[in-house]
């Protein structure tokens, strides 16, 4: 039944993958409830950590308040704690039943890995908006260049989706909801600190400068800085930043294709 | 351990009866085996139960026919295609009904049903022309736009044997279909599986340790026990080997010299009882 040509494949694939996100979609829509609690932490960060921090100015920050300098951090941090979480729902998926059905479909792995991975993303952009506009209402100066809008977005797609499916991928390998709470809480934590979400990597000690260059928040924040921000300004480049969470997520979606299957044997 | 029906091996394709052909398939877990050498035909149209205690198998080989699973060796084909090496040919001729929850709670039960067009990839113009008359079918029409978590225990197994059939698949396999519906809704579901095959040929495969199940809707039940299809065979002559007045309990009990009932580990027993909780 299926057509054999290029763009049939093309077309076949896309609409496997988007039957998934879609899914995903659906069921935030039908109870939103989720997407609120978790605007809750990120804006804590901002108002709690970030009003005090900004008043003890001890952090360098390279002209900017601290404030202009956290929230783009803050952005990158609450789509790094949503998605490491992710692997806790595909392990349930996989207790009730509802992962087998997936599984014995005809879609190409890659395809039900990329559409979970979307839908992190469309999840992130929700926490984006919260984070604008709390930003906004605390005087952050945003950039009003819709051009940047639009790079911002693809940063936060990017980076949900990376984490997400990396969550993934450690879901297949720990199998039970149990082991994956202790093992996120272990995960999130150097992946925050070990990068420049809340401060500049010029302050860390010369090991962890390496971790935070070889971890990907790094970027996802270092881009974020150039394009949230009106006096925003890259470390990497946009262009490299992006460059690099694009080959990690490609990376990350061909390793849990191959590990996706094993939830259900 | 020889099924006592040696029916030639089939070949590998063309216009044979055969839709699935399994020869000495065999599934290991570390030291446990837990398919050991099965061997079994099931033809085209035809209604196959495979009967045992919890434990004894039965999900372990329907797995590897749906290719969840991969054996440890031995082959099998499945709509003539070989479940090792043309799994996405395989994926695209069956359709499966887990033993587990499989529709999505969190989903409408129309929305279900269009998650599984478009990952089987019906044709724009046909799904929704299918889900409807899928839902009509199913007596679910009125209830395709709530929530699937406010199902009943048979209105979800109705709405998982219509997406497993949606794309018309050759072979449906169905593990432990009514494990925990009342005798009404299990009626019911024994309804619809056979006006399913009456209306497209479907084939059938369902595992099942109810006995009235295996005996009122299979044409042909497979026997396993511990890893080993024991026997197969229709009903009447399974019970014929044992005796007159034979009921399925005497034969599986005279062929395993174990009673049905020995439910297995603590595990089992609180997957049942979950399964109960969430179908009943």
């Amino acid at each position: 039944m299926a057509d054999r040509t290029l763009a049939g494949a093309v077309s076949g694939y896309a609409t496997q993958t988007w039957a998934v996100a879609d899914s995903e979609l659906r069921k935030l829509r039908h109870d939103p409830w989720e997407l609120l609690t978790r605007a809750v932490q990120p804006i804590l960060w901002l108002t709690l950590f970030g009003q005090v921090m900004a008043h003890v100015r001890g952090i360098s920050t390279g002209g900017v308040g601290y404030l202009d300098f956290l929230a783009p951090g803050i952005l990158a941090q609450s789509v790094l704690f949503v998605a490491i979480f992710y692997g806790i729902s595909v392990i349930w998926e996989r207790d009730l039943g509802v992962l087998h059905r997936y599984m014995v479909s005809p879609a190409p792995r890659s395809a039900l890995v990329l559409g979970k991975a979307l839908s992190s993303g469309v999840r992130g952009l929700s926490q984006a908006i919260v984070i604008y506009l709390c930003a906004l209402a605390m005087h952050v100066e945003l950039s009003p260049n819709v051009g940047h809008a639009v790079l911002a977005a693809l940063f936060v797609v990017l980076s949900s989706a990376l984490f997400s499916t990396f969550s993934l991928v450690v879901a297949t390998i720990v199998k039970t909801r149990e082991r994956f709470m202790g093992i996120g809480q272990v995960l999130t934590m150097p992946i925050f600190f070990a990068s420049n979400a809340i401060y500049p990597i010029e302050l860390m000690p010369r090991w962890l400068q390496g971790v935070a260059l070889a971890n990907p928040l790094s970027y996802a924040v270092d881009g974020l800085r150039a394009v949230m921000l009106r006096a925003g300004a890259s470390t990497f480049g946009v262009v490299h930043d992006l460059a690099v969470l694009l080959a990690a997520t490609v990376v990350m979606v061909a390793i849990a294709s191959r590990m996706y299957p094993r939830m259900t044997q | 351990m020889s099924p006592d029906n040696p029916a030639p091996a089939a070949p590998p394709s063309g216009p044979d009866r055969a839709v699935v052909s399994v020869s000495a398939l065999t599934r290991r877990f570390g030291p446990l085996v837990a398919v050991d050498g099965a061997t079994l035909q099931v033809q085209r149209g035809e209604m196959f139960g495979l009967i045992g205690p919890n434990g004894a198998g039965k999900s372990t080989l329907v797995k590897m026919l749906t290719t969840l699973l991969p054996p440890s060796s031995g082959s099998a084909r499945v709509a003539g295609f070989d479940i090792h090496t043309q799994q996405a040919e395989v994926r695209r001729s069956i359709g499966y009904v887990p033993q587990l929850l499989s529709a999505d709670g969190e989903l409408t039960g129309y929305e279900n049903l269009l998650l599984s067009a478009r990952l089987y990839l019906l044709p724009h113009g046909e799904r929704e022309r299918r889900i409807d008359q899928a839902l009509a079918t199913m007596g679910l029409q009125d209830v395709r736009d709530r929530l699937v978590g406010t199902y009943s225990g048979g209105m979800i197994r109705r709405l998982e044997i219509a997406q497993s059939a949606l794309h018309r698949p050759q072979v449906i396999f169905m593990d432990e279909p009514t494990i925990g519906l009342d005798p009404t809704a299990r009626h019911a579901v024994w309804g619809h599986v056979r006006s399913l095959r009456a209306a497209y040929g479907t084939s059938i495969v369902l595992t099942t340790h109810q006995m009235e199940e295996a005996d009122t809707l299979c044409d042909r039940i497979g026997v396993i026990h511990a890893g080993h299809l024991v026997a197969v065979g229709t009903p009447r002559e399974l019970k014929a080997r044992v005796g007159e007045g034979a009921t399925l309990d005497d034969v599986f009990a005279s062929l395993t010299g174990a009673a049905l009932d020995m439910r297995g580990d603590y595990r089992h027993v609180r997957e049942e009882r979950r399964g109960a909780r969430e179908h009943g």
